[in-house]
């Protein structure tokens, strides 16, 4: 009897998960596993069947140069925006935890890039980028500078794109930062008062450390951002100029939308799940170690 | 983060500590200068948003010119809603956004009172494969999910911009995280009265986990409101395209529309948003950080 119930209640969980699963499966399973078998096959001309060539695909994507172009400026891409967002998202933290006129306007004047649609971000800073009538070569024409060609010039393009996301993402890590410091107990510092320590050493012996597992969560976060976040490229360089500004997650949309090649799309795709199985690795290993999911 | 402000102010008081170990110069020049830092950082941070409204509401002549009595116009937001159908825009937005915050609740419920409360056989694997979906969006498998969405006739829906996003591993992980927090007794309670497992979820769960769905729901409505990619990929006539994607078209640099017009466009996107954001800072900040902190 009791053996039936308990099935009864297996049934109706299963039920309950159906729905989840089937849509999990169509948009997340499934779509997986078909881009990795993708990745190794050609497509056949005119309806013939595709073949399979094993690892030639991923040979073909790494003999070329364009590829590692795209991935070498991912790379730089990653780490011009990571640790400039965290160490601004850290400071506008101690700055609006601490006693500031005015808290509450300064906080909410970091915040707010957060809530616009990078599309909206991209746009605005065009005004400020545009080699002509943008602002920043006004202002540098004004003070006597000749301009620059901030999204033209293949060596500042990437430089500018890095700079609008840190403006972007830098207020939302800081709201993570904003809660860890109001976590601290106050009688820490004021222990280390007593002790006459230094604002400089209690930060970086006290308040540093115990924001760890904070910037460990940030950073995973602003990772996985660095490769799904390529919105802002459509308005300010579309990749260009001369693929400077090219990232992985664009060069995928390029080859299945733009060339129509879905193989090699596919296989950018892998090497880009490959990167995020990485840092899945990362958080489920380090970041829950502290974290209690039962 | 519930607090800020209590806990601030006492951490205030000691760094007013008479005790305290630095220099009285020190401690009386450092703060104004934070202060003016902080300060500083808040004006650069906000100004590209500012310098859209300027320009949004001035002629387009104004865009570079500072003048504090240039004529205001509204011009540039009459021009944007004639060039484009941001009214067919704001519409596919709203559906798009109601739809999936609504769908993603039902869904996300009942697999997370599944996960809370169900013994269902392997259930620790089945969820390690939910919160894959942390790390495999549906906008990085655009070339699979696309070819998906094509086969199921969603291409060119609200649909098919909204449900691969339906069955959210997010949710599911908060729901079912606040959802085992709740007593057994209060479950047993309502079963002792004779409630079904659905009515037992709608009457005991459901309302105890409130605050979860609207901090839920705000991140949720704030993603699709500011989705681009996969919107982008999925979509390719005026009846279907949200908003960001509307504008993206829209201000593409080589349309070479006006920038006074664009700005008011990039405005007319962002406003209900920001608009609630405003209103609604702290909800925002506090469901950002709820569903942040896992």
């Amino acid at each position: 009897m009791a053996l039936t119930a308990h099935h009864k209640m297996q049934m109706y969980g299963a039920l309950l998960l159906l729905p989840a699963a089937v849509l999990l499966a169509a948009f997340a399973y499934l779509p997986t596993i078909t881009t990795v078998i993708q990745s190794l096959f050609l497509p056949g001309f005119r309806g013939a069947p595709s073949e399979f060539v094993g690892l030639e695909n991923y040979r073909f994507l790494f003999d070329d140069a364009k590829f590692w172009k795209v991935a070498r400026n991912n790379l730089i891409y990653a780490l011009g925006t990571i640790p400039a967002s965290i160490a601004l998202a850290l400071g506008m933290a101690l700055f609006v935890n601490g006693k500031l006129p005015g808290r509450g306007l300064v906080r909410m004047a970091y915040f707010t890039p957060t809530i616009l649609p990078m599309i909206a971000a991209a746009n605005i800073w065009m005004f400020f980028y545009a080699p002509q009538i943008g602002l920043f070569n006004k202002l540098l024409g004004a003070l006597g500078f000749s301009g620059v060609n901030w999204l033209g010039d293949p060596s500042v393009a990437l430089g500018s794109v890095i700079v609008m996301s840190v403006w972007k993402e830098a207020g939302f890590f800081m709201i993570f930062y904003l809660a860890a410091l109001q976590g601290i107990p106050p009688e820490l510092k004021e222990a280390s008062d007593l002790e006459g320590t230094s604002r400089w050493s209690f930060f970086w012996r006290v308040t540093f450390p115990l924001l760890m597992p904070t910037t460990l969560f940030v950073l995973i976060n602003a990772l996985i951002n660095a490769v799904r976040v390529v919105d802002h490229l459509f308005i300010l360089t579309k990749g260009g100029p001369n693929n400077a500004t090219k990232l992985l997650l664009y060069y995928v949309y390029e080859n299945a939308f733009s060339f129509f090649d879905r193989t090699t799309a596919a296989t950018i795709t892998v090497v880009i799940l490959l990167v995020l199985a990485v840092v899945a690795t990362l958080k489920f290993t380090i970041l829950d170690r502290r974290t209690h999911y039962q | 983060m519930s607090s800020p402000t209590a806990i601030s102010s006492t951490q205030d008081s000691n760094t007013r500590n008479p005790t305290a170990g630095a220099p009285r110069s020190r401690r009386l020049s450092l703060p104004s200068l934070e202060t003016l830092a902080a300060w500083l950082l808040a004006v650069i941070w906000i100004f590209p948003l500012l310098y859209a409204f300027w320009a949004a509401f001035h002629p387009s002549e104004f865009m570079v010119r500072f003048d504090l009595f240039a004529p205001l116009t509204l011009d540039n937001f009459v021009n944007a809603w004639s060039q484009a159908p941001f009214g067919r825009y704001y519409l596919n937005t709203f559906a798009l956004v109601t739809g999936v915050v609504l769908a993603q609740f039902v869904v996300c419920t009942l697999a997370a009172f599944a996960f809370a409360r169900f013994p269902i056989p392997g259930k620790n694997l089945l969820f390690m494969l939910v919160l894959i979906q942390l790390f495999v969006f549906p906008e990085v498998l655009i070339v699979e999910n696309y070819r998906i969405a094509s086969e199921l006739g969603l291409i060119n829906t609200i649909t098919g911009i909204g449900l691969p996003y339906v069955a959210s591993a997010f949710g599911i992980f908060l729901l079912r995280q606040t959802f085992k927090t709740i007593p057994r007794e209060l479950e047993d309670a309502a079963r002792i009265e004779g409630c079904s497992w659905l009515e037992i979820l709608w009457k005991v769960y459901v309302p105890l986990a409130k605050p979860t769905y609207l901090a839920y729901g705000l991140v949720s409505i704030s993603h699709h409101w500011n989705n681009f990619l996969w919107p982008l990929v999925v979509t390719n006539s005026v009846e279907s395209r949200p908003l960001t994607v509307g504008l993206g078209v829209f201000s593409a640099p080589e349309t070479g529309v006006n920038w006074a017009t664009v700005s008011a466009a990039t405005l007319l996107s962002i406003a209900p948003l920001l608009v609630a954001f405003l209103l609604f800072q702290r909800q925002f900040v506090q469901s950002f950080l709820r569903a942040g902190i896992r």
